[in-house]
């Protein structure tokens, strides 16, 4: 019996040992477009160099589809070792719960204080002083992407805002273009509202919805302004019979659309197509009208393990992830910008330099992840589904989206 | 005799009742439970805290009736209802009256009758993602049906039902249609197949027309398989969500979203478990609405009769 047990307890001890020389951690993300794959490859490649294992666990169809499925995982007890989120309020209740390792040693190891840029995506991931997640990228969503081929088949210049815009969109259509791509669903239609809003109303108007949550400020005229530019522009992207945005930015690349509204990852999609920033195409920060990016992005929680070397691995990725070669390498992929201001981003292309202009500029904005709860949001996104696909008029688009914001958290 | 032997074999009669058949109530007691704590209990559970404030996870703290207020409020909840309501009728009647025919049809001695059997047959082995994803395919306006007739010369023809608010809920109509027709013509056909022949002998004796003959001897005659459809193209209504994901994605805007999908999206896209709960409950009514009368006068008739 005892030999038994010994047997089995060395055997164990083997087992142990040889997992301390290489871990397999499992990482979720819904990185899975051209652009985006290319990306988190960098992150397998430098983990994988390291010795370990990275297991992939891609799951397709956008955040909306890939966070119920990570959260149930973690909620029903069969978590993965790290996965990506958006940071802001998603996992606000995983962290109450004690369900998210807590990466504070490995933050002050690493001075993320000092180094992240700017410091609201560490402040994200804090919760009562601790923190939670590692900030890998800043996404902003406030781009306008116009394709050159678009505007030379139409003998048109490529406008240089939103106006202008809006203004050659006659002469594109009449050019058997389509003037705007539009991924029809909510997610997408919302980014394009809230950058129109951005470029419409103006930064005052815009906090005082988004940050102050004032049901006056969304039933004021700044807004009605906003909502009658967007069915403007719901016009202007009719016959746009897509679904997933990098479909619509395809639109773009090949010329069959003028422009699309859409985040900066758009910026992935082009350069897999082996696309040149102002030569096949044009990026406009703020719809080139009000110069200001949101600071959203993606961040990976650990959800805490029982088994002590599943922990160290964990947060000797966590290091790894925020390490500037990563980093560098990642964004330059991704088309993100860095999270830290520390690191040579030369390399970088004409839109990823004025997205580090305006963020070296101080332009940024809390990003809606980070200014409304998930559910606030869902209903907004429905709200825009709605009013940008039916015939919904822009009065009754407002006042329903003024009693969102009254209610909202 | 009879009444002097009855007494004595009452009393007998009592403890066979609870063991008669001892070993097959033992075997059945997993399914009970399982039945009662999952179905009973779990619907408990869920209608109870579809009274509470829980967002990512349960809790209990009471906010009473807000939560079915805001969803009667919602405008999307009000346009799943009528999509449901839509797709419903059409669905249940379309399959009905198209399963029969086609049941009708192979019933008439026709040639290769297996053949066709498997061929309506045939989508019905498919899961509904599949399904949708083909219609999608078939029904996109570049790649699909307008595509394939506008490159045979008639440049003008329009058939986009997918991309128009109005017609979206007929395209999943037709998927549905495709999918869900043949199982209900393969049970329709083992009912006709159980009507005695001598009955149509009878028919023709009478000089009944053999349309005359379905209509009012033979589908009387067929009503439990009927019913057996019913409950089966019901449960395939309410339960609608899968197709849509894959084919619509409950798009273009709100135009094809139906109550499971809202559940689904506000427990977990939203995190709001109470108004997916919520919504999840009305589910639950609406279906307790239609089984109670209809059970009362498939069982309680039963009993009378």
């Amino acid at each position: 019996m005892s030999n038994v047990m010994k047997s089995l307890l060395i055997g164990t001890a083997l087992t142990c040992a040889s997992a301390a020389q290489a871990v397999e951690l499992e990482v979720t993300h819904w990185w899975t477009s051209g652009g985006e794959a290319a990306a988190v490859s960098k992150f397998a490649d430098a983990w994988n160099a390291t010795g370990n294992t990275w297991l992939d666990g891609a799951i397709a169809g956008s955040g909306g589809t890939a966070r119920p499925i990570i959260i149930s995982r973690i909620l029903g007890g069969d978590p993965m070792a790290a996965t990506q989120l958006n940071h802001g309020r998603q996992a606000e209740e995983l962290i109450e719960a004690g369900l998210l390792l807590d990466l504070s040693d490995v933050a002050e190891a690493g001075g993320w204080r000092d180094i992240v840029n700017p410091t609201a995506l560490l402040d994200s991931c804090t919760l009562d002083g601790r923190i939670y997640c590692v900030p890998v990228n800043i996404h902003s969503a406030q781009w306008i992407w116009l394709s050159h081929a678009a505007y030379e088949n139409a003998g048109l210049a490529v406008p240089k805002d939103w106006n202008e815009f809006v203004a050659s969109a006659d002469e594109l259509q009449a050019a058997g273009t389509l003037p705007l791509a539009m991924g029809q669903q909510g997610w997408q239609q919302s980014i394009a509202f809230g950058a129109i809003t951005i470029a419409v109303a103006g930064l005052d108007a815009w906090k005082g919805v988004n940050v102050d949550k004032s049901a006056d400020v969304a039933r004021g005229p700044e807004y009605t302004a906003v909502f009658e530019a967007v069915a403007a522009a719901r016009e202007l992207a009719r016959g746009s019979n897509v679904q997933d945005w990098n479909l619509a930015t395809n639109m773009v690349i090949t010329g069959k659309a003028g422009a699309q509204i859409m985040g900066d990852w758009a910026q992935g999609e082009f350069a897999v197509a082996e696309q040149v920033e102002g030569v096949d195409y044009s990026c406009l920060p703020g719809l080139g009208l009000n110069a200001v990016l949101d600071t959203g992005g993606d961040a990976f929680y650990f959800p805490v393990n029982s088994d002590p070397e599943i922990t160290a691995a964990q947060k000797e990725l966590a290091a790894l992830l925020i390490s500037p070669e990563v980093q560098v390498s990642f964004n330059l992929a991704k088309g993100s910008l860095p999270v830290r201001g520390d690191i040579d981003m030369s390399s970088a292309n004409g839109c990823m330099q004025k997205g580090l202009g305006i963020l070296a500029d101080g332009g940024i904005l809390p990003s809606s992840d980070i200014t409304f709860s998930a559910d606030t949001q869902t209903q907004i996104e429905d709200l825009m589904a709605q009013f940008w696909s039916g015939d919904m008029s822009a009065a009754d688009a407002q006042a329903s989206y003024a009693d969102l914001i009254e209610d909202a958290d | 005799m009879t009444v002097i032997s009855d007494p004595p074999a009452k009393p007998a009669k009592r403890p066979n009742l609870l063991f008669r058949n001892l070993m097959a109530k033992i075997a059945s007691i997993p399914m009970i439970v399982t039945a009662l704590v999952v179905f009973v209990g779990c619907s408990a559970w869920t209608i109870t805290y579809s009274f509470t404030g829980s967002r990512m996870l349960p809790k209990t703290k009471w906010v009473g009736l807000q939560q079915y207020e805001r969803l009667w409020d919602t405008d999307r909840w009000i346009i799943s209802i009528k999509n449901l309501a839509i797709y419903g009728s059409f669905s249940m009647v379309l399959t009905l009256v198209m399963g029969f025919c086609l049941a009708a049809c192979l019933d008439r001695k026709i040639r290769f009758e297996s053949a066709f059997r498997t061929i309506f047959l045939y989508p019905f082995a498919l899961s509904f993602v599949v399904t949708g994803l083909v219609w999608q395919w078939i029904l996109n306006p570049d790649f699909g049906l307008q595509n394939v007739v506008r490159n045979w010369g008639w440049e003008s023809f329009t058939f986009n039902p997918l991309n128009d608010p109005d017609t979206v809920m007929f395209g999943l109509l037709i998927a549905g249609l495709w999918q869900g027709t043949g199982l209900i013509m393969c049970i329709m056909l083992a009912g006709l197949r159980g009507i005695d022949e001598d009955i149509w002998k009878a028919a023709k004796v009478d000089g009944i027309g053999t349309i005359k003959t379905y209509v009012v001897v033979v589908i009387p005659m067929m009503r439990p398989v009927f019913v057996t459809s019913l409950v089966l193209i019901a449960a395939g209504i309410i339960k609608l969500y899968d197709l849509v994901v894959a084919q619509t994605g409950g798009g273009p805007g709100l135009a094809s979203e139906v109550p499971a999908k809202y559940v689904i999206e506000y427990m977990f896209r939203a995190q709001n478990l109470g108004q997916g709960f919520a919504a999840s409950t009305m589910m639950l009514c609406s279906v307790v609405v239609i089984l109670i009368p209809w059970a009362y006068l498939e069982f309680g008739g039963r009993k009378r009769g």
